[in-house]
């Protein structure tokens, strides 16, 4: 029998054949392609344009300590170093302990703080020392991180002592002579902006948890009272939460309590803005448990309290981990409005940058530099959340 | 069988529970109210709305009611409230817009498209509102060139420093003639849907499509009839044009206006693109497949069969989204738009009656976020999947 002769399909790579199949595959798509490229060209031209010629980059040199930190005093800076140094240090003992799930993170740091770095040398030699040094760390830690024995053990303590060291190191206290304390009125720049996430986020936590809790108990006093709460801070706008604790949070407390500080002010408004989007969070994670999980915790003999503590809230907990990474980041780009109640945060200080005299004007570079670290921020938080939603499982198990 | 003892039945429980909770609200809420009446004792202020009543006397940028500055505070906050729903209601239907062509693109097979939708996506979603605004208000609109060298778009719209002018229609003298036969058309639109409703209940037999027709033919009849007794059209189009310094005609859009509704749809867009992108790939591809082999074509399968069913998906987000973008608009403040916030800000600093202006805010708040909700929720209740 006679092989028949077929022709070889036929090749479709190589860059014209790319082309073909995804920019110009039917006459329509040819035009949207050249329409396309055509807005793109008349709209990036004089935006590179202005970029490479008239823009005034210069503006963020100058104020670079000023975005950063803000009205914090200047011979306190150490301090914020040190938590950076922290930071790096168990960003490389969890590298070196949980390997895999953690060294997206390592990765993002240790070029994050070469770029920090190399920026640094055009600018201050104390900006590329320090972010150096931080390097050093992250790197110096990774091997006992893989080698000691307690080294898990020892990671997570210094996690969950992170945050009290954080506020320490931030904030000071009278009592020790090394950390003057610091008035959270002079916290501000991106340092407040972090520092109002952070609380926002870990504080509205426990709230939120009680609020899912009670939205779905068997009590209709307790579960009518925790849906007209949610729901009525999920209908009001963030700025009227933020203007009620501003102005009505000192007429609620008792007169001879001192006036609280507005940062103070501003972060119980975040903490009760949040925990209502954190409840209704955490209670789609309670849905996703099944009757049996109550019913063999039932069986076991646990009561009520107890199912909850033990069984329930470490499921739910770990099946909302992406939903908690989404509050993360939109809590991040929502502090922006305490600018509006009049807190220096990174937004409230740009716009003082462009206020001085010498800078008038630069309003573009200044709100387009504070629009990369906010995103460039986010891109980290998304990229964690896949991490870990990878290193949990969630979805899988 | 043994009675149980009262203090260990359930339903005896959850009662104390219960009274304890709401004994618990009640000393909170004297322990606030003690410290309010003794706080505002102090700084000498009283309760009340009787300020409402008072002239407000500042003046406000732009409004779309009638107002001046010897009119009431309560007549200003109407302003406000106005000013912040003719925004929200623009911004939702723009944004509808830009979202689900967005979101299609995103779909798109088109490289170039596919990662412009993209890009624009991950780079709207993941930053501050605030900044775009601002960046949108002084960046760009202000510093758009002056009236003489406006910037052409076609339409013909104009983009300066004065605001956006965009065509509009104008009234013509005859407009109120006109109301009578354009109210007497919409009303013979219903009495046609009434009428052919009626007449499929009785034979419950499926009309023809060919009465659907009677929807255009009727208010095209009335509105011809019109037209014979009216030969003035009711509106005639509204053209912007310079006319020495400024532009003549048109309809002018303040520098704020535009930031913050350019801003608002851009930003609630993205958010719209990955839920209409979410919704198409929701649908299974089986459905798609099942179609083709019954024989519809490409259109026909993405009109009856894919959208229908990714509506479903799509409407719960996006009804959150546009609730979004509402209370979004309260950021306005930032690049001085005067809408509801901005005007109680104002109200507040003059009047220093922090609790009623607060009640007033949550109020409105609330209830456009209930009216919102409520229309959508009917709606997504029409189109809900109907189970047997």
């Amino acid at each position: 029998m006679a092989a028949i002769e077929m022709q070889p399909p036929r090749l479709s790579i190589g860059p014209l054949a790319w082309f073909r199949k995804n920019l110009f595959s039917t006459w329509y798509n040819a035009g949207l392609t050249f329409a396309t490229l055509w807005v793109l060209y008349s709209v990036l031209k004089p935006a590179l344009f202005w970029a490479l010629t008239e823009a005034k980059w210069g503006v963020i040199g100058a104020n670079l300590t000023l975005f950063m930190v803000g009205q914090y005093p200047r011979g306190e800076l150490w301090r914020i170093w040190l938590v950076i140094y922290l930071l790096a240090g168990l960003i490389g003992l969890s590298w070196g302990v949980w390997k895999n799930a953690a060294r997206g993170f390592a990765v993002i740091a240790l070029s994050a703080g070469g770029a920090f770095a190399l920026i640094g040398l055009i600018l201050r030699w104390e900006v590329w020392a320090n972010w150096l040094i931080a390097e050093a760390v992250l790197l110096a830690l990774f091997l006992p991180g893989r080698s000691l024995r307690h080294a898990a053990l020892a990671a997570t303590a210094g996690w969950i002592l992170f945050f009290p060291a954080l506020f320490l190191l931030v904030a000071g206290h009278h009592s020790l002579p090394v950390l003057p304390p610091v008035e959270m009125s002079a916290w501000s720049g991106l340092l407040l902006t972090l520092m109002l996430t952070i609380v926002g986020n870990f504080g509205s936590l426990p709230l939120g948890i009680l609020l899912a809790l009670g939205r779905r108990s068997k009590l209709p006093i307790v579960r009518y009272f925790c849906i007209g709460y949610i729901e009525l801070i999920r209908g009001v706008p963030l700025v009227t939460i933020l203007y009620m604790a501003d102005i009505l949070l000192p007429l609620f407390l008792p007169l001879e309590v001192v006036r609280p500080d507005r940062v103070l002010r501003a972060m119980v408004g975040f903490i009760l803005f949040e925990a209502a989007y954190q409840a209704e969070n955490v209670r789609g994670g309670l849905q996703s448990i099944q009757r049996g999980q109550y019913e063999a915790a039932q069986a076991l003999g646990l009561n009520g309290a107890l199912t909850t503590a033990l069984i329930i809230l470490p499921q739910a907990l770990r099946a909302v981990i992406p939903a908690l990474f989404n509050s993360f980041i939109s809590l991040f780009k929502d502090t922006t409005l305490v600018a509006i109640i009049g807190l220096f945060d990174l937004l409230r200080i740009s716009r003082s940058v462009i206020a001085q005299p010498e800078w008038l004007g630069t309003h573009r570079e200044v709100f387009l530099f504070a629009f990369l670290i906010y995103w460039g921020f986010n891109l980290a938080f998304s990229y964690g959340n896949r991490r870990v939603e990878q290193a949990l499982g969630v979805g899988k198990r | 069988m043994q009675i149980k003892a009262f203090w260990r039945d359930v339903r005896f429980l959850q009662m104390l529970a219960q009274a304890g909770f709401v004994v618990l609200l009640a000393l909170a809420a004297a322990y606030l109210y003690v410290n309010v009446s003794a706080n505002l004792q102090r700084q000498g202020l009283t309760v009340g709305y009787g300020f409402m009543k008072n002239p407000a006397s500042f003046d406000i940028g732009e409004s779309f009611i009638p107002y001046k500055a010897s009119d009431t505070y309560r007549h200003a906050l109407l302003v406000g409230l106005v000013n912040t729903l003719v925004v929200s209601v623009t911004g939702i239907l723009l944004t509808t817009v830009v979202g689900v062509l967005a979101g299609v693109a995103r779909l798109s097979s088109n490289w170039l498209i596919n990662k412009l939708a993209a890009a624009y996506v991950g780079l709207i979603r993941n930053t501050p509102l605030i900044i775009q605004l601002m960046f949108w208000y002084f960046g760009v609109i202000i510093r758009l060139p002056s009236v003489k060298q406006a910037i052409a778009l076609p339409g013909p719209a104009y983009l300066t420093n004065r605001g956006v002018y965009v065509p509009w229609a104008e009234a013509t003298p005859a407009f109120p003639a006109w109301q009578v036969y354009i109210l007497m058309a919409v009303i013979s639109v219903l009495i046609t849907w009434f009428g052919l409703r009626s007449a499929y209940r009785r034979t419950s037999l499926p009309l023809s499509p060919w009465w659907n027709l009677s929807y255009l033919f009727i208010p095209f009849l009335i509105l011809w009839l019109g037209a014979a007794l009216q030969p003035e059209p009711p509106l005639r189009a509204f053209v912007p044009e310079l006319a020495g310094l400024n532009f003549k005609g048109g309809l002018r859009m303040t520098p704020e206006f535009a930031a913050l509704l350019f801003g608002l749809v851009l930003y609630t867009g993205a958010f719209i693109a990955e839920i209409v992108r979410a919704g198409i790939l929701a649908v299974s591809r089986g459905q798609v497949e099942a179609a083709r082999s019954l024989g519809f074509r490409n259109s026909q399968t993405l009109r009856l069969i894919v959208f229908p069913q990714a509506l479903r998906v799509i409407i719960p987000p996006l009804t959150s989204q546009y609730l979004n973008l509402a209370k979004n608009s309260s950021l306005a403040i930032a690049i001085g738009y005067p809408d509801l916030f901005s005007i109680a800000g104002t109200v507040f600093n003059q009047t220093g009656a922090a609790i009623e202006i607060i009640m007033v805010l949550m109020l409105s708040y609330l209830s456009m976020s209930l009216l919102t909700s409520l229309i959508m929720n009917i709606y997504n209740s029409r189109m809900r999947l109907v189970e047997r």
